[in-house]
């Protein structure tokens, strides 16, 4: 069927194509929007609970209609561009935090053969994605030419970096476990049960590589850059109606991604928990095998931890997130890369690459 | 043995899990909403809300115009005039609130020696200009009237106390 579809668009030449790109764009990016927006009402529900209240319920049956009324709101509120703004970095800003939030995604597998790029460097491209998104926050701080603005921008920056190292780290422990930076043969590599996850044998950069995942999605408790009591917004206070909408929109993608990646590299992606889920097979179809469904289910017990975490720890000081980064994940990283490197020189790790 | 429990504390996080733990137990545990237009809060009979002048069982004002609670208002929400009626006794001719002003102190209240001016249970109500906050004498009277059964039987309940 697809491959069909495939071939009918591929004939009409280069229109063709990139009308075939432009759907299977559609296709990822409109369910992950979907993701977004009803993981905004998660967010408050879950919270909610946590906090002994009830959260949205009255738009909507349980408030399912919520993060719609939200968007509208947005949508009809005016975008105030203040006076001394530079007006054109002003606009630009969070495209450019949304779009490499939206076009990681092009690499992530979704199941054995359902993905957009099966790219051999799947791993370089996210990380590189990932970087470029701090580029909106930067420029966002900058051309709002407001002073809550620039020190929430300036902390986001400094926060980046520090943990995108780690994170960087956390991954080269995965690399050298699977020998590739194919996001599906990580998968791959991970077949064959709970055990064959990358969690156990990779458990410190597991933490490491959440913990990180949440202070470089500038969440809490590591949300420095908007920061409410000391910078207001941080850096985007000067934006209001869809555009802040947009960096909304980025912040919560990224938390969707890195969930997924987290899942991808470490939590067996879509493989099953245990083989014999295969075997349960009604008509030649097994409902609880290998596929969407579990990537689905990791992704979003992984969220449950994003906004389980918001709702139980108070915001980090400024200098206690860079201790973090610099002086306890770096050396923890780098100490078990090491371990992990000696591990699969003498083949003591099942699944070693080398 | 104390710094090896610290050092087993803080790298195997169990002080944050602790806290995690915590909140997901909260997660299963009754909510506190009260949902408003359905439910509402329960009210003491101290409640102090909309202001209300009464009236004796026989239809007299009781207000005498001793001008305590125009004295004690601390906000100067209350304005008083007086004159003399024909009947030679001391009334009001003029008693506004104005609600913009009014910090719901309930001073007035306890001021008044008559319970003359009470504060009712009322808290719904609003003004879309400052007129509609500022009120009469005969807006307080209707209130007052409208309300006399919950009125008497709040000071009632609360007179143990006083």
């Amino acid at each position: 069927m697809i491959q069909l579809l495939a071939d009918f668009f591929g004939s009409m030449g280069t229109p063709g194509l990139v009308l075939w790109t432009m759907i299977k764009i559609v296709v990822i990016a409109t369910p992950l929007i979907l993701c977004v927006a009803f993981l905004t009402l998660a967010e408050r529900r879950v919270i909610g609970a946590m906090q002994s209240r009830c959260g949205p319920i009255r738009v909507g049956p349980n408030g399912l209609l919520q993060p719609f009324a939200d968007v509208l709101k947005m949508l009809f509120k005016e975008v105030v561009v203040p006076a001394r703004a530079n007006r054109m970095l002003f606009r630009f800003a969070p495209l450019l935090a949304l779009a490499p939030a939206v076009a990681a995604w092009g690499v992530v597998p979704f199941s054995e053969n359902l993905w957009l790029a099966d790219l051999n460097a799947g791993l370089l491209y996210i990380m590189m994605m990932s970087s470029i998104g701090v580029y909106g926050i930067i420029l966002a701080g900058w051309a709002s030419n407001a002073r809550y603005a620039l020190l929430g921008a300036l902390r986001s920056t400094a926060q980046l970096i520090s943990y995108e190292l780690s994170m960087g780290f956390a991954l080269v422990g995965v690399i050298l476990l699977a020998n590739t930076l194919n996001l599906g043969d990580i998968v791959r590599h991970q077949a064959g049960g709970v055990l064959h996850w990358y969690v156990w044998p990779l458990f410190p950069l597991f933490v490491v590589y959440f913990i990180s995942g949440i202070a470089e999605t500038n969440r809490h408790p590591f949300d420095m850059a908007e920061g409410e009591s000391e910078l207001v917004a941080g850096f985007h206070v000067e934006y209001s109606g869809i555009v802040f909408a947009l960096f909304f929109l980025a912040e919560y993608m990224n938390m969707i991604l890195v969930s997924a990646l987290a899942a991808t590299l470490f939590l067996g992606g879509w493989m099953a928990p245990a083989p014999i889920f295969n075997e349960l097979a009604i008509f030649g179809i097994a409902p609880l095998g290998d596929g969407f469904l579990w990537l689905a289910l990791k992704v979003t017990l992984l969220l449950f931890f994003f906004l389980w975490v918001r709702a139980s720890f108070p915001r980090y000081r400024y200098d206690q997130i860079m201790r973090l980064g610099w002086k306890i994940f770096i050396p923890l990283t780098l100490v078990w890369i090491v371990v992990v490197a000696v591990a699969v020189r003498w083949s003591v790790l099942l699944g070693g690459g080398a | 043995m104390n710094r090896l429990r610290h050092f087993l504390k803080t790298w195997l996080l169990l002080e944050l899990l602790s806290g995690l733990w915590l909140t997901f137990r909260r997660m299963f545990k009754p909510k506190f909403t009260i949902h408003v237009p359905e439910e509402k809060t329960p009210q003491g009979p101290r409640f102090r809300g909309l202001h209300a002048q009464r009236r004796y069982p026989n239809g007299k004002e009781r207000c005498i115009a001793c001008k305590l609670c125009e004295a004690v208002c601390p906000a100067l929400a209350i304005t008083i005039d007086i004159a003399e009626r024909e009947d030679g006794s001391r009334r009001t001719t003029r008693y506004d609130v104005d609600l913009s002003k009014c910090i719901y102190c309930g001073l007035c209240m306890e001021s008044c020696p008559v319970d003359s001016i009470v504060l009712t249970r009322i808290y719904e109500y609003h003004g879309e200009q400052h007129s509609d906050l500022c009120f009469t004498k005969d807006m307080l009277l209707a209130i007052g009237d409208h309300y006399e059964a919950q009125i008497a039987k709040n000071l009632e309940e609360d007179a143990p106390y006083r």
